[in-house]
């Protein structure tokens, strides 16, 4: 089922902290394409696919792709505007 | 299961933790677990082996008393309950109801608490007796069996829908904190459902976890 492959940004709080060094699952982000502003934890996230893919819960554009290999992790944040931690 | 974790700063009701499993030739198989004891208390996981799965296996079947493997967290810091009084409505379904466990455990006793929690069958139900022996005036749990039920069963026995949050939910305007954990459909059910019931979408904390993949 195309709907129970969709989980959401709780799923990556292991892999976020381990890439920015902060828990942001609370971290707001700003959708580049629609603007709406959404807590990490309320993204769309993908974890199936090659990578992982996190996506607008409101227009499902993709706001960022990571895709681990065995020594380097590449990170797309272009479908972000910004980005506000809590610290 | 209970795990010693060096190191480990404690953690908050609803967090949870990744386990990492490196093999021999370097491959490795990342998975998140629902904390299920409450802060202060040793660190306890709850697994359900999933038969293609890549970790829950190992943890269920292979992993003996004293092994070893690396754990990382504790991890999120959105669906964690902060005790400030308001009465609390958990919704789990299936391994979903571990990160409310920690919730109930955690609690002082004051603060009013309702629990509803989707199994399949009454042999699903995880914590079914301790649940039962927490019961009582301030922590309510209503069960509902989605695929069979046995003899003499007076809880409900269908999917949520929105006829049983009304009757199990605190009305709107008690402010009560929602934490609600389960798979996709499930959560995305019975957030809708208090939607519609007049809770703000803000108040209502979802965690979702795969079908598969553990």
């Amino acid at each position: 089922m195309a709907d129970d492959r969709r989980l959401d940004g709780n799923a990556i709080g292991g892999m976020m902290l381990e890439l920015f060094g902060f828990e942001m699952t609370t971290a707001t982000e700003v959708c580049a394409t629609c603007g709406t502003a959404d807590v990490m934890a309320q993204t769309e996230v993908y974890m199936d696919a090659p990578g992982t893919v996190v996506r607008c819960a409101s227009c499902k554009a993709v706001l960022m792709r990571v895709v681990r290999g065995r020594d380097r992790t590449w990170l797309d944040l272009s479908g972000l505007r910004s980005i506000e931690l809590p610290m | 299961m209970i795990i010693e974790a060096e190191g480990w700063p404690g953690h908050r009701p609803g967090q949870h933790l990744d386990v990492r499993l490196t093999a021999d030739d370097g491959y490795q198989a990342e998975r998140s677990y629902s904390i299920a004891s409450p802060p202060g208390e040793p660190l306890e996981i709850t697994v359900e082996q999933l038969e293609d799965g890549e970790v829950s296996p190992y943890l269920v079947e292979v992993a003996r008393e004293g092994d070893g493997f690396e754990v990382r967290g504790p991890i999120g810091g959105y669906f964690v309950w902060v005790d400030d009084g308001r009465p609390v409505f958990l919704v789990g379904g299936g391994s979903g109801v571990v990160p409310l466990m920690a919730m109930i455990r955690s609690t002082s006793g004051l603060t009013p608490m309702r629990l509803l929690y989707s199994s399949r069958t009454f042999e699903d139900i995880i914590y079914r007796q301790e649940l039962e022996d927490r019961s009582g005036d301030r922590i309510e749990v209503f069960h509902t069996l989605t695929r069979g039920h046995p003899p003499g069963w007076t809880g409900y026995t269908r999917r949520i829908d929105n006829e049983m949050l009304k009757e199990v939910a605190w009305p709107a305007a008690e402010q009560p904190h929602v934490f609600i954990c389960g798979s996709t459909r499930f959560v995305d059910a019975a957030a809708d459902g208090l939607v519609a019931l007049g809770y703000a979408p803000l108040s209502i904390k979802t965690e979702r976890f795969g079908a598969t993949g553990g």
